[in-house]
């Protein structure tokens, strides 16, 4: 086995020891009580925002185009989950149902996914942000539309079985598949894509059923995380999906590291409790993400910037548990 | 008659599209981004007025030139400090970038304004104009004629003036435009100074249409004039007034005739048609990668 | 030297078939692995290469050359579809490329590197050249995400053969780092090794020495007949470097204004008059 994999399946493996771990400690808090019901009540969507990032980042950060379009296909697997829940509410038991919901819902984003993507994956760069948001913003206006979800009022009566633990349990299957897919052959050929689309292509790599692949799966933990949403609140509503919290997960993204999956939980985990722990920040919350993109791609676009990235290690807030040598190495062959 | 006054108020609608469109097709020409703050100059130049005519009593002209200097200023700044240092990086890096100076100008907007919706002052004391039975509202007369004006000027001026052909020179090939002597930098800053003035126009225009101003106000306008000059074919001057106008009716129509609640939605399913039959718009180029 | 029945399906597919061109007649035994009968294209009507016919031996080391603009690299993105040709056939092994994507004309077996180096940059070396081998490896979708027996096996054999091939160009050492920090010249070879990683019966090389020391050229002209005995392979190149092209090809074709205006070995096309004329320009007095 190459050094590589060696390295990549050690960084995986400090990624899940991370998540474990936090997962432990916050186990601990809330069986001793010492967490607060307020901090409790945020867990969830922390765990939401991680799947989010995460599967955002696969086609952020990995096939390197950027969707605006993710909270659309959040919304669509969350409707889609919440109404097999509340049409199965009677019949099945929520142990049953609520993995059903989320794989319906997941299932369901995910054939979204495959419908947009057909058409507008053809394009890249700024028109496919463009077209992503055109289509997240599609998505809501006829949701709101419907009769059947429940219209601009909301979708009412989703039994609330999200808590924690069905939250970590996805957080650690999303982090599972996609770390994996990353990885391996497929996960390849999408990277290859993001850095060379032609020589990508003159080794093989079909481009747009990759690219469709990567776009479909994260629309896929987009719609399993809708689910999760839904069954945490006692109403749903479209609005909630606007093509700003597509801007938001961007922004988890972004501080986190693009392409970087550890620092995308990590700054999820943030980035959801910040503005709960801090009351005055919340107010100046959009403001300071605003200027932290800028100053982050600014950044990042120097070689003097990079530098000061790397030195505060903020370039993925998680990497200050990298490990060194796999930078080192790098540098030491570039004469 | 109602379909006429409808087909106008598109056109007005339509009109500052076209005038917000303008901005953002010579932008992505010149500087090969999409500057997706462009809408929220919008905002910043309604707010100008506002602040101008309802807080310190200025008189309209004065307010006038206050907000398109204030964009213009505001465009060029942006660009300077935000996005000169991005010109060699790829097109995400710069289009996250973009991204947030929209976020940041919505924001500070919301700190300063509020997030209510501040009432905008009637500027055009114009009455209606009468056909018939048709009737024109003053401002969609003026929008309607000032557009077309600016794009006629426009037109001339990048095709006529040394500036306009520095500008189309650094659209083809900025190394060469470069070597030619051509300030490339002076250029791209030039190129935000006129779509960010158009810019502060049309936040003028909108403002009288609309009546109220609040912090995103600008956002949704703004994309809506980004799908109109990928209409129209992204880079092409006439295009973005041709596909601001189409737009503008578009929407004036399926507000009247299908749902105000989906005009949205068709407005941008229409890009994601007109994209996948023609993607380079009405009158766009095709620019293929060099291999 | 590569375990090549472990992953490679497509072993030889070879047909013979009747050349109708000029093949350097030490090459007509081994049948032409490349067969290119009057390609042409046009773009906006202005012909940037015409009645372009070439057949290349199974394992011949053939040169294109040509002035500036003649449409060298435009023949090779013809030949890997990336420009869809106007006229004319390509057969491939005795199997037509049209209609064929540029992803698909790998899988048949051409192969090319980049006159402007196309490398993965942000990957590893190593990640580089298990792209190539992208075509050969069939783990379905399901097995990668699981990371399941088989995928660990092919997996550890990819990597082994990449090492392989690594070490052939002596790049071994270089499997950890970055594509885009590589030097210049280990930046070209690699583009090299990622080509043969997708097992091709011809390799196109666009201007391999461009930007090369007299030594690393001399070292490259080892590799390039390197690749043709140890993969059997054939290979096509575009050079400026007349030394390299003069010392390694064994045919050569000659490209001016988009058509061939010479064909023939290295000493044939020495004296050509017409190459003289095309390189130099036609002398007044005359």
């Amino acid at each position: 086995m190459g050094l590589n994999e060696i390295k990549a399946k050690k960084n995986d493996l400090i990624t899940y020891g991370i998540v474990i771990i936090l997962f432990a400690i916050v186990a601990v808090m809330v069986a001793t009580g010492m967490a607060t019901r307020h901090m409790q009540s945020i867990l969830v969507p922390v765990c939401i925002n991680i799947i989010l990032a995460v599967s955002l980042n696969l086609v952020v950060g990995f096939l390197g185009e950027l969707s605006l379009g993710h909270a659309g296909f959040m919304s669509v697997g969350a409707y889609a989950g919440c109404l097999f829940a509340i049409y199965t509410a009677d019949i099945l038991p929520a142990a049953v149902r609520f993995p059903l919901a989320m794989i319906i819902g997941g299932v369901v984003a995910a054939v979204f996914g495959v419908l947009i993507g057909i058409p507008v994956l053809r394009l890249s760069g700024d028109y496919l942000a463009i077209v992503t948001l055109a289509a997240g913003e599609i998505i809501r206006s006829v949701i709101i539309n419907l009769g059947f979800t429940g219209g601009a009022a909301g979708l009412k009566g989703t039994p609330q079985d999200s808590n924690f633990i069905i939250g970590f349990v996805v957080v650690l299957i999303t982090m599972f598949v996609i770390m994996n897919f990353v990885n391996s052959k497929h996960g390849r050929a999408i990277k290859a894509m993001r850095d060379n689309k032609i020589a990508a292509e003159s080794c093989g790599v079909n481009l747009n059923s990759y690219k469709l692949l990567a776009f479909v799966m994260g629309a896929f933990f987009a719609g399993v995380a809708g689910v999760l949403y839904g069954h945490n609140y006692s109403i749903l509503t479209a609005d909630v999906f606007d093509y700003n919290r597509s801007i938001e997960i961007l922004v988890i993204v972004v501080l986190g590291g693009i392409g970087s999956i550890r620092g995308s939980i990590i700054s999820a985990i943030i980035i959801t409790i910040l503005p709960e722990a801090l009351r005055g920040f919340a107010d100046y919350r959009m403001l300071i993400y605003a200027i932290a993109l800028i100053v982050m791609m600014l950044l990042n676009s120097s070689e003097k910037g990079r530098e000061i990235l790397s030195k505060l290690n903020f370039r993925s807030l998680g990497s200050l548990l990298k490990n060194r040598g796999a930078k080192k190495e790098v540098q030491g062959n570039d004469e | 008659m109602d379909f006429l006054s409808n087909l106008i108020s598109g056109l007005s609608l339509g009109s500052i599209y076209a005038l917000i469109a303008l901005g953002y097709t010579m932008v992505y020409g010149i500087a090969k981004m999409l500057n997706f703050a462009h809408g929220d100059i919008i905002m910043v130049g309604a707010f100008t007025i506002i602040v101008s005519i309802s807080t310190c009593g200025l008189p309209v002209w004065v307010a006038l030139i206050l907000s398109v200097v204030m964009c213009t200023v505001l465009g060029v700044v942006t660009e300077r400090v935000a996005y000169k240092p991005l010109r060699k990086s790829e097109p995400l890096t710069v289009l996250i970038t973009a991204i947030g100076v929209s976020y940041l100008l919505q924001n500070l907007a919301l700190l300063i304004f509020g997030s209510s919706q501040k009432s905008f002052p009637s500027i055009f004391d114009i009455s209606s104009v009468h056909i018939g039975d048709l009737s024109m509202s003053g401002e969609s007369v003026v929008t309607l004629a000032v557009t077309i004006i600016i794009m006629i000027a426009l037109s001339l001026f990048i095709n006529k003036t040394r500036a306009g052909k520095a500008m189309r020179a650094v659209s083809e090939d900025k190394e060469a435009a470069e070597l030619m002597g051509i300030s490339v930098n002076k250029t791209i800053s030039l190129t935000f100074a006129i779509g960010s003035a158009l810019a502060a126009v049309a936040g003028v225009f909108y403002g009288a249409t609309y009546g109220f101003i609040g912090p995103y106000t600008g956002s949704m306008p703004g994309i809506k004039a980004f799908v109109a000059a990928v209409f129209g074919g992204i880079g092409s001057i006439p295009g973005a007034m041709i596909g601001g106008l189409l737009l503008g009716v578009l929407e004036s129509l399926s507000k009247a005739y299908i749902s105000t609640e989906l005009s949205d939605a068709i407005v941008f399913a229409s890009l994601i048609v007109v994209l996948l039959v023609k993607p380079t718009g009405l009158l766009g180029k095709v620019i293929k990668e060099k291999v | 030297m590569m375990n090549n029945q472990e992953i490679k399906s497509h072993e030889t597919r070879f047909v013979p078939i009747p050349s109708v061109s000029m093949l350097p007649e030490r090459d007509i035994d081994k049948g032409p692995v490349l067969e290119v009968m009057h390609l042409g294209i046009d773009f906006g009507g202005l012909t940037a290469v015409d009645d372009f016919s070439i057949a290349i031996g199974k394992t011949e080391i053939s040169g294109l050359i040509g002035p500036n603009g003649a449409g060298k690299t435009t023949v090779f993105n013809m030949l890997t579809n990336v420009y869809e040709p106007t006229r004319g056939t390509i057969m491939l092994n005795g199997k037509t490329t049209a209609g064929k994507t540029t992803a698909q004309v790998c899988k048949m077996g051409i192969a090319r590197t980049f006159q402007n180096i196309r490398l993965f940059s942000r990957m590893s070396v190593l990640d580089n050249v298990k792209v190539g081998f992208h075509s050969n490896i069939d783990t379905s979708l399901f097995e990668s995400i699981i990371h399941g027996g088989k995928y660990k096996r092919v997996e550890k054999e990819t990597t082994e053969i990449s090492m392989e091939l690594l070490k052939f160009f002596n790049m071994e050492g270089l499997a950890n780092a970055q594509a885009g920090s590589l030097p210049y010249g280990a930046q070209r070879r690699l583009e090299i090794v990622r080509a043969l990683a997708t097992e091709p019966s011809i390799i196109l090389l666009d201007e391999p020495a461009a930007g090369m020391n007299p030594s690393e050229t001399s070292e490259l002209m080892e590799n390039i007949r390197k690749i043709r005995d140890e993969f059997q392979i054939a290979v096509l190149l575009i050079e400026h470097d007349m030394n390299l092209v003069m010392n390694v090809c064994e045919g050569i074709a000659v490209l001016n204004y988009g058509k061939i205006i010479a064909k023939g070995t290295p000493s044939q096309i020495q004296g050509n008059p017409a190459v003289i004329e095309a390189y130099l320009g036609r002398r007044k007095d005359k």
